[in-house]
């Protein structure tokens, strides 16, 4: 898997006072910021780079932004943060995305 | 954008109450425009069209297909730092009403001209402050005109008012419908260079703080939490919102410094949040707004013919609202008669004379305010309406005692 890259923001401030606060709040993008949404997963996006024509239109709509291209130019999906949505197996023009169950151990047990 | 400059020299136009604000609109130099027809509004729009079809003013305009869409427009383009400009009426308002706490949570400086007019059922389309007042508590900044000239002026000075960096907040310019917006009134306009002067150009990269911009990508009002005693870096929601109230604060010594502004400059002055007419030695004081603040001039006028001892308050900005000018005030005058188009049910009397009632409540000389009901649904105030309340007020003023708890002028029982 591909280096994280976290993002850096120099204007990023830590407020403790309201007379400090700009006029509105700002989110800045930050990689993960709701901790490891992986685990929401019920179905987990497969792609079969046999199938794949490098179009990257499921690297467009990923409303995540969990996909990235590797060195060979093969999209590829970081199942750390993918919420498993299924948007890229829908817009795939060559189906080369399986719908898999995620198959969960029991927990505790 | 094309660098399109149209230059329009002095001059006077004789045009109607929304012909004054697609005009002031134009001299501002709006960059987008979002439009959806209601009457009596309408023509505001049609207006402004026109000027951007025939390539007078360099704006985009869109068409969209509701009043929430045309405010949800408005932020979006306000969020890229553009000058922004609507006008809606009645139902209309009250269809953008969600979007219009956006706008004033957001700190978008949006100004939209009103053409007030009466909520149905039964449907009405006349004069009546109900609408406007409906939207007190969203946030923006109201403003009402009473002719046409000074719906000009106040379009313009908004502009001012809402872009300084210490309010950021959107504001109202209202007129009253048919009675303002589709009368005609000379209405004298400067050189567009003087108007230039005046209003600076928007910042290129947008407003501070929060512009738009793909290569610096921000979300704008996510999720703030509760919290609790301690401070915790994402529970600021209070805050913001106490900051919107901050903003109305410092919001009232821009309007009178705007407002001085614009006097030195082009010689025409309206009042700033409030306007005083033959107040000094006054024992009553008629407060009314919109329209029926002109009338009472006149009002007030034939009152001291006859030796009575009365003046006129005009409610030129009622968001903010001039607190301290009517606790100044009150010091010497004793009652002070609110006549207006609008009903604060469940309570006695119009919304102003409630918010007024209010501010004088603590007030060492305990001045009355006698609530007046008038004109609802573009219902006639005549001068002879406004000088029996006066004269109800004046007796009430010699007699010290709070006899009238609500007058229903024009009512047919």
């Amino acid at each position: 898997m591909t280096e994280k890259k976290y993002w850096k923001w120099k204007e990023i401030e830590t407020h403790t006072s309201i007379n400090d606060l700009p006029p509105v709040p700002l989110s800045l993008p930050n990689y993960g910021s709701l901790g490891e949404t992986g685990d929401w997963r019920t179905f987990r996006p497969e792609i079969d780079k046999s199938k794949c024509n490098k179009c990257y239109i499921c690297w467009m709509y990923c409303p995540e932004a969990v996909i990235e291209i590797d060195k060979d130019g093969y999209p590829n999906i970081d199942y750390v943060y993918c919420k498993g949505c299924m948007i890229c197996a829908h817009e795939c023009p060559k189906k080369a995305i399986e719908q898999v169950r995620e198959k969960k151990e029991p927990e505790g047990e | 954008m094309t660098e399109l400059r149209s230059e329009l020299k002095e001059s006077v136009r004789i045009i109607s109450g929304n012909a004054a604000c697609a005009w002031a609109a134009r001299y501002a130099r709006v960059q987008v425009i979002s439009a959806y027809p209601i009457t009596p509004q309408t023509t505001i729009v049609e207006k402004l069209s026109d000027f951007v079809e025939n390539g007078e003013l360099d704006a985009e305009y869109i068409r969209v297909e509701s009043e929430h869409s045309v405010m949800a427009c408005l932020i979006g383009a306000s969020y890229n730092g553009v000058r922004t400009y609507s006008a809606t009426s009645g139902q209309g308002l009250a269809y953008m009403h969600e979007m219009l706490h956006w706008a004033a949570g957001a700190r978008l400086p949006i100004v939209m001209g009103i053409v007030d007019r009466g909520m149905a059922p039964p449907w009405n389309i006349w004069a009546d402050h109900q609408d406007v007042l409906a939207a007190r508590d969203t946030g923006w900044m109201i403003f009402f005109a009473s002719n046409h000239q000074e719906i000009f002026d106040t379009t313009i000075q908004m502009y001012k008012i809402c872009e300084n960096p210490n309010v950021f907040l959107p504001a109202f310019v209202c007129l009253g419908g048919f009675i303002m917006s589709h009368t005609q009134q000379p209405v004298h306009m400067p050189d567009q260079s003087l108007v230039d002067e005046f209003l600076p150009e928007v910042p290129k990269n947008g407003w501070p703080h929060f512009f738009l911009d793909p290569d610096r990508p921000i979300t704008h009002g996510n999720l703030q939490n509760p919290g609790g005693p301690n401070i915790d870096p994402s529970c600021w929601y209070y805050e913001y919102r106490y900051l919107i109230q901050k903003a109305h604060e410092n919001a009232k010594q821009v309007i009178i410094d705007v407002a001085k502004e614009y006097q030195k400059k082009f010689g025409i002055f309206h009042g700033d949040l409030i306007e005083k007419y033959k107040c000094d030695d006054a024992e009553v004081a008629l407060v009314s707004i919109g329209s029926l603040a002109d009338q009472a001039k006149i009002a007030v006028d034939n009152m001291r013919e006859e030796g009575y001892k009365v003046g006129a308050i005009k409610l030129r900005c009622y968001k903010p609202f001039p607190t301290e000018q009517f606790q100044e005030l009150a010091k010497k005058i004793r009652v002070f008669p609110v006549m207006e188009r609008s009903m604060a049910f469940g309570l006695i009397g119009g919304i102003v004379s409630i918010d007024l009632k209010a501010i004088l409540y603590q007030h060492p000389k305990h001045p009355f305010v006698l609530p007046v009901i008038a004109g609802v649904g573009g219902r006639d105030v005549r001068v002879e309406d406004q000088i029996e309340v006066l004269k109800t007020a004046v007796e009430m003023a010699e007699t010290n005692e709070f006899k009238t708890e609500l007058i229903v002028s024009g009512l047919h029982e």
